[in-house]
Parts: C-alpha cells; structure tokens; sequence
C-alpha cells in the first residue's frame, strides 16, 4: 500500500479540500463575485480581491496537462514505487492541480498529453487522508 | 549599431572560484576570497565597497550579516532572494542604485559548497519537514522532483510544438565543446567523477539514462561547489579601475507561476526579456554571446525563446550549423564556459552568466567570441513551469 506524504495541520488554506477528500469529494473554489475559479486553496480571489469565495465539488473528470515519468527521486516513499507518473491535470471546472497518473500498465508508453482521465482517492498505509491521484478514462 | 544607451554603470572586477570540489572549505570563505580577488581585479579596495547586494545563500546570509563579516557599512544593502536568478536581480537593482545616485561601488557575490556537502539538489524530495504550509500541502504527496518539474515543461513543449529530445541534445553538445575547452571545467568534470570527459554527440546525450521523462542525465545541469564575486562601479569610478569596462546597459525582472489555465512554456524572461532588450536599445540578433541559465537544456530553449532568439519549437532550426558554438559566424554563441551542463552549477548559477560575459567582452574567455560586442546573461531561479524569476542583463563593452 502505498505511504505517500500526508498533508500537515494546522494549515488553514487546505484544511477544507482535505476534510472533503476524505469524504471522497474533490473540491475547488470559486468567487462569489467575480466567479473566477480558486486553485490551489486560499482566501483570497487575485482577480477582484475579493475574500468572498465558495467551495463547490469538482466532477473529478479532467485531461492530462502535462507529466513526467520519474525514474530517479532519493526518498524511499517514491523511489518504491518505481517510475511513476507526475502530471498536471486540467480539470473540467477550469482548475490544475499536481498529481500522480496511476493504474497504467507501462508509464512510459501509455501515459500522453491530452489524455481524459478521472480522480481515485488512493488510500494510504497509514493516516487519515487519502490522496486524489487519477486514472485514464 | 549601439549608440543609445546610456553608461552609466559597469563591472569593473570579477572573479570566478576555480573549484568544483572544495571539501574543507565554508561557502562563506568561498564567497569572500571572491570578493577580495574580485575587488583586486578592479583595483579596488573593500573599504571602496557602498553597496551590497546578496541571496543570503551561506550561513548568517544576507546584506546585513556579509556587511559585518566583510567589515564594512555600505549605504545600500540589498537581500534579494529569487534562487539561481538572484545575482542578474542584483545587477539590475545595482544599475538602479548607480543611477540614482545611491551607489558607487557594488559588490555581487556567491559561495556554495553543494558538492561536498552532497546536497540532493535535482532528485531528492522534501516532505513531511518542516512546518506545515499550504503549497506542501498540495504537493508533497505526489513526488515531483526538481528535475521532473522541468520535464514537465519540456513534454507540455513537446506537444505543442514539436520539440524533440534531439534539438535539446544540440544545446548539451556545444555547451560540452565549451567546458572542454575552459581547464577549470574539465578539473571540475575530473573532480566530480564525471565520467566520458570528452566533446558529446547528440547520440551520447540520447544515450544517456533518462532521469525523468524525457530529460536524460546529460541534459541536467551538475552539481559541484563553486562561488564567484563581481565588482560594478558608476561611471566616475571606472576611469581608475584597471580592466576594460563592460557596461551594464539593458536590465529587466520578471516572474512566472502556474495558473490554472497558463502556458508553462513561457517563462518568465518574457517579461524581463523585452524590457531589457528596450532599455539597452539592441535586438537579440544583435548579441554575440548569449549566457543562458542551464539548468536543464529546456530552461535554454524556453528561454532563448522567450527573449526572442527565436520562435517557439524552432531550436532545432536555430541550432543548425554549430550556431551555438563559439567559433562559427553564426550569433549567438551559448554558455561559451561550459555551463552548469559542464562547468560549474552549485545551486544558483546566475553569477557564473554574469562573469563569462564580462570575460567575453573582455577578450578572456577559453572560448573567446571574435570581436564580441554584446552579450546577454539570462538568470532563472525557482522551478521553470512553476513559481520562477527570471532576470535578463545585457552588457557592452566600450
Ligand atoms: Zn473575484
């Protein structure tokens, strides 16, 4: 099982998109007035500096930004996995988030820019939350 | 021609830390034995010194504390911290200070000893660390190293325009032709253990193990100790210091970060870029020597690009004919001292862009551009395709 870092509180800006992970919800926020899409969480709306911002759950459906496949990374938690994918994905609310491709039988020839692919909350070996990673379509 | 510009500020002393492996040594003495061999250079003095500028990278860190470990009460300190870019945003600060009047002798210099201390600069990963914060937070559980962030940039270049691995070798190549020609370089390369000491092939580049798709392990920059120093100096205080002048006459900052929905292919020498280029009234195909932070070989092409070398996904175009070398018509030459490909990269290499440009426009690099005229040093500091400053410098010789 895998024993990916857990996120670390108190840290009041993620507090919430992590309460709803482990809800199995991925969340996002928008601007009450504005309606400029929020991501990665915070207080605040760049776009009208606003402060008055909503949470709303994301489809959890998205398409391949960008990604790398590691091959290389000193800390055991990784390095054990073997080549793993990290990639950018566009979600189809409008909002990129880092993550890891999973559930691809060859990382190196099965994973590509553009592709559709939808979030899994991967459990942990040990803590509360488990981590959104997503899977092709 | 170059007429306009004003010449107002230039580097009168540099210095550049001839080691790549200096176990025993502090970053910190590394950093002062610069500025008093720099200082020396100019024929300068640290009691000369008025303004100091520093990325508080060795311990006690920054203006204040170099101030008081140097000795001396300059009337500018200045703690600009972006990574490796800091030292091209302490030269465009320095020309600012100059101009106004603030400043008549500055001081930019850098210590590190990230070999010896075998600092996992590219492929380790921090996590669970520290105090809890909210990028951490977002980001740890997933792995990515620093050179998997670049990697990510040059996929994403890739499917958009077509870039090949082959095109990102050319820069390798020539910056390898270049190290093997500079002694300090290749004692660093025999020092680290590097191993097929000797010009590459884009064959051997595309040989090389991948370190993270699709970067290999001869388009990562090294890593090494090192450390250097250079001296600027306003106009009145040029006439007296003993080398040539190579002004500083184009300075621009800018910074990047993802956003949901951006192109993380530009990066943020698209805004300093430009500015620079107005400010010092040149165009890019203007500039004989090009100093361009290499990372990894897809930081040197987005920002080639950026600045305006060339358009988006032609590097393999631009590349042809050896242009990047040092010995053939074609301008600009690139990375002429090996780069953190081959020469030298302790972390944050920005100043090494900015002492083989004054070499350059000296006439003492190893790969000494015929009559080179204009060059440009182009710092990146932070993560390429996520949070990064970059700064852009263009100098001129008299
Ligand atoms: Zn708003």
């Amino acid at each position: 099982m895998p024993r990916r870092p857990q996120p670390r509180f108190p840290e009041p800006n993620t507090q919430p998109y992590w309460e709803a992970v482990k809800d199995g919800r991925l969340t996002y926020q928008r601007c009450n007035d504005c309606n400029a899409v929020v991501f990665t969480p915070k207080f605040h709306c760049a776009a009208c500096s606003s402060e008055n911002l909503s949470w709303h759950d994301s489809s959890g459906a998205g398409t391949i930004y960008t990604y790398s496949v590691v091959r290389q990374n000193r800390n055991p938690v990784f390095s054990d996995l073997g080549a793993y994918v990290v990639a950018y994905v566009d979600l189809d609310e409008g909002f990129r988030m880092m993550t890891n491709i999973v559930g691809i039988a060859n990382p190196l020839t099965d994973v590509h820019c553009g592709q559709r692919v939808q979030v899994q909350f991967e459990v942990q070996e040990s803590g509360d939350y488990p981590i959104p990673v997503f899977a092709p379509v | 021609m170059v007429t306009q510009q004003q010449r107002q500020a230039a580097i009168v002393g540099i210095h550049e830390y001839p080691l790549r492996l200096a176990p025993g040594r502090s970053a910190l003495q590394i950093k002062t034995t610069s500025i008093i061999a720099a200082l020396r250079d100019a024929g300068l003095q640290l009691k000369d010194v008025d303004a100091i500028y520093d990325p508080a990278e060795t311990e006690g860190g920054g203006g204040l504390a170099l101030s008081a470990y140097l000795g001396i009460r300059p009337r500018v300190i200045d703690t600009t911290a972006v990574g490796g870019s800091s030292f091209e945003f302490h030269v465009a600060h320095a020309l600012r200070d100059i101009q106004a009047g603030r400043a008549n002798v500055a001081v930019v210099s850098y210590g590190s000893i990230a070999a010896s201390v075998r600092r996992p600069i590219g492929t380790g990963n921090v996590t669970g660390a520290g105090e809890a914060n909210w990028s951490g937070n977002m980001e740890d559980p997933y792995g990515l190293t620093l050179i998997a962030g670049y990697a990510m940039v040059a996929h994403r270049h890739m499917h958009q325009y077509g870039t090949t691995s082959a095109d990102l070798a050319e820069i390798s190549v020539a910056t390898r032709a270049h190290a093997m020609r500079n002694p300090d370089a290749v004692r660093g390369m025999t020092d680290l253990a590097f191993e097929n000491i000797r010009e590459l092939t884009v064959q051997d580049v595309l040989e090389s193990r991948i370190i993270a798709d699709p970067l290999h392990l001869l388009e990562c920059c090294m890593v090494s100790d090192g450390g250097g120093a250079l001296i600027i100096a306003n106009k009145d205080v040029v006439k007296d210091t003993k080398q040539p002048p190579v002004w500083v006459i184009g300075a621009g900052e800018g910074i990047k970060y993802r956003e949901n929905g951006g192109d993380i292919t530009v990066s943020a020498a698209a805004q300093s870029g430009p500015a620079a280029f107005a400010q010092a009234g040149v165009r890019p195909d203007e500039i004989d020597v090009a100093m361009i932070y290499d990372s990894f070989t897809i930081t040197v092409t987005t920002m080639l690009e950026d600045l305006g070398f060339y358009k988006k996904g032609e590097l393999g175009d631009f590349a042809k004919g050896n242009r990047f070398r040092f010995d053939t018509a074609l301008k600009p030459a690139l990375n002429t001292d090996g780069g953190g490909l081959s020469s030298n990269h302790p972390g944050m290499r920005g100043i090494f862009l900015l002492l083989e440009s004054t070499r350059q426009l000296r006439g003492q690099s190893t790969s000494q551009v015929a009559n080179a005229r204009l060059a440009v040093a182009h710092g990146n500091g932070g993560q390429l395709g996520a949070a990064h400053a970059g700064s852009t410098i263009i100098l001129a010789r008299d």
